[in-house]
């Protein structure tokens, strides 16, 4: 199979692989796919609460090119959005950038997922971190 | 040292310029159709196609007339398995073959069964292999073909042929074996095997693509097979076509080859996957071998690379040819059904890599292959969240995964 230059140069040269603390409140994980179908994208952001501004995104993949390819670039497109202008990242426009084969579409669903997953996740801890919520304030984050 | 290095020989080989330069004539001046009887072109035509058969036969202790000459072992093995089920069908209706067959092998089986055929597919044990019980247990009073490989393309796994011929035999019921990948790389010999009919073809032994031959017992029993092309009745009528005279000269040569060259590129090949095997183990940690050591090709290794994906791993080596178990680098995207047949665990399938090794491969390839690999496989397992999941403690198997 031929890969678009731009896979490729994600591959060679991920961007942002790492890890955040998932554990502050402010780092939203998003942990979506299965070992045995082949992929597995984590995928996190840190978002200021002041501004509402993710200023932080990192990815690990364990997955084909093409995954790893996507999760590079989601992570990339991440940074300096709104956690709205996030949400609204489709699979299509990362299927666009990367010139992906039909074959490879479901590694862009797979990084929009995580995308959602990791937002979610960054606001569910927010509501359990409300000040002045009783019960709130005193929950664990959930590791 | 050139590149890029081929490490595929299970998908096929190169022409042995031996082979090749035997087959040269017969395309020019040699040019005769070996059915032509009545003049000199056909003559010497004959007496090449005669010669390969004798090759062929040499190589795996048959008789010369016993060789029917195909266009490969797809071909075969649709012969084979169609031609005994449509000529045995007042005999019985049953097939046993196993799940980490070919798919020439499966899915005639498959066809069989659309017809109305019966077919039991045996599983196979952790180290790849049948068991012998169940073949045993198997067998019906309609049982007609044991179909079960000599080798498998993907493991290299050698199956218990001798005992399988010896169990069909005491049954009466038919023996074929797909040994495409064993002939000529190991010792094999129909009577000590009691093949009743074996597959085989010229590209996968270092001779061109496009001829293969099925051998197909004369006696004790005389097999018979139902013709599955019609036309000039060659090959006792069992596979009409004008012959691949050049094809067949060229297997012929191949097989000699083999024969003659067996127990040196053995012990060389062997040497060269230990060396394999070995440096990968130095250098990793969490690999593990797919199918038994110990009753294996002497040229194939196929290692899992826990936590990193095998067409992420491929596209890592892009100057070495291998191959993968891996969903994204089959045509259906599922993973291997051979290693999932091993029940190892589909994650494992995903991660494998097949090392073919053969006549041209050398210790400095291996060696660029393992550091290359090594690289490779540190790199991605850097940005794996499974590795740094096992790193933090976490049992993989525990995790509630979305499946997509």
């Amino acid at each position: 199979m031929a890969y678009s230059d731009k896979v490729i140069d994600h591959y060679e040269h991920p961007r942002n692989v790492g890890s955040l603390p998932k554990n502050d409140v402010n780092v939203g994980t998003g942990l979506v796919g299965a070992p045995e179908c082949g992929d597995v994208m984590k995928l996190q952001v840190q978002i200021n609460p002041e501004t509402g501004v993710i200023d932080d995104a990192k990815f690990k993949t364990f997955g084909c090119g093409s995954a790893i390819a996507s999760s590079s670039l989601a992570t990339e497109w991440l940074k300096g959005k709104t956690v709205d202008q996030a949400l609204a990242i489709k699979n299509t426009d990362i299927v666009t950038e990367l010139a992906l084969p039909p074959v490879k579409i479901h590694c862009s669903v797979l990084a929009e997922d995580a995308i959602k997953a990791a937002i979610a996740d960054y606001k569910k801890k927010r509501e359990e971190n409300t000040p002045g919520d009783a019960v709130g304030a005193h929950a664990q984050p959930s590791a | 040292m050139k590149l890029p290095i081929y490490m595929d020989y299970h998908a096929t080989t190169p022409v042995d310029p031996r082979v090749l330069e035997a087959m040269l004539p017969y395309f020019t001046d040699n040019f005769g159709n070996s059915a032509s009887r009545n003049h000199a072109f056909g003559w010497v035509a004959e007496e090449a196609v005669d010669k390969g058969r004798k090759q062929v036969a040499d190589l795996i202790g048959a008789k010369p007339k016993e060789v029917i000459f195909t266009s490969g072992a797809t071909e075969s093995n649709n012969l084979a398995i169609k031609g005994v089920a449509e000529m045995y069908r007042e005999k019985g209706n049953h097939v046993i073959t196993c799940v980490t067959e070919h798919k020439a092998v499966i899915d005639t089986c498959k066809k069989l069964e659309k017809q109305g055929g019966r077919v039991t597919y045996l599983p196979v044990q952790k180290d790849g292999r049948i068991d012998l019980d169940e073949l045993r247990a198997a067998i019906t009073d309609k049982t007609i073909l044991i179909t079960i490989m000599t080798a498998n393309n993907e493991i290299g796994v050698l199956q218990p042929v001798a005992e399988i011929g010896a169990i069909a035999k005491e049954k009466g019921i038919l023996f074929h074996t797909d040994a495409v990948q064993a002939v000529g790389k190991v010792p094999f010999d129909v009577n000590e095997v009691k093949a009743d009919l074996v597959s085989l073809t010229a590209h996968k032994m270092y001779g061109p693509k496009g001829v293969g031959a099925l051998y197909v017992r004369r006696r004790n029993p005389r097999v018979l097979l139902a013709e599955q092309i019609s036309g000039g009745g060659h090959e006792r009528g069992m596979r009409s076509g004008t012959l691949n005279v050049p094809g067949i000269v060229g297997l012929g040569k191949a097989a000699e080859i083999c024969q003659t060259d067996m127990a040196a590129d053995t012990a060389r090949l062997m040497a060269l996957r230990d060396r394999l095997s070995e440096k990968f183990h130095q250098n990793l940690d969490e690999i593990y071998i797919n199918g038994s050591m110990e009753h294996r090709l002497p040229h194939n290794l196929n290692i899992s690379f826990a936590y990193v994906e095998g067409e992420s791993l491929l596209m890592g080596i892009n100057d070495v040819a291998v191959s993968s178990g891996s969903a994204c680098t089959s045509a259906s995207l599922e993973p291997s059904y051979v290693l999932k047949a091993l029940g190892a665990g589909d994650d494992l399938a995903h991660s494998s890599i097949r090392f073919g090794l053969g006549r041209w491969s050398t210790d400095d390839e291996v060696d660029y292959v393992v550091d290359k690999l090594t690289d490779v496989v540190r790199r991605l397992r850097e940005m794996s969240p499974l590795y740094e999941m096992v790193k933090e403690g976490v049992d993989l198997s525990k995790m509630q995964w979305i499946a997509h």
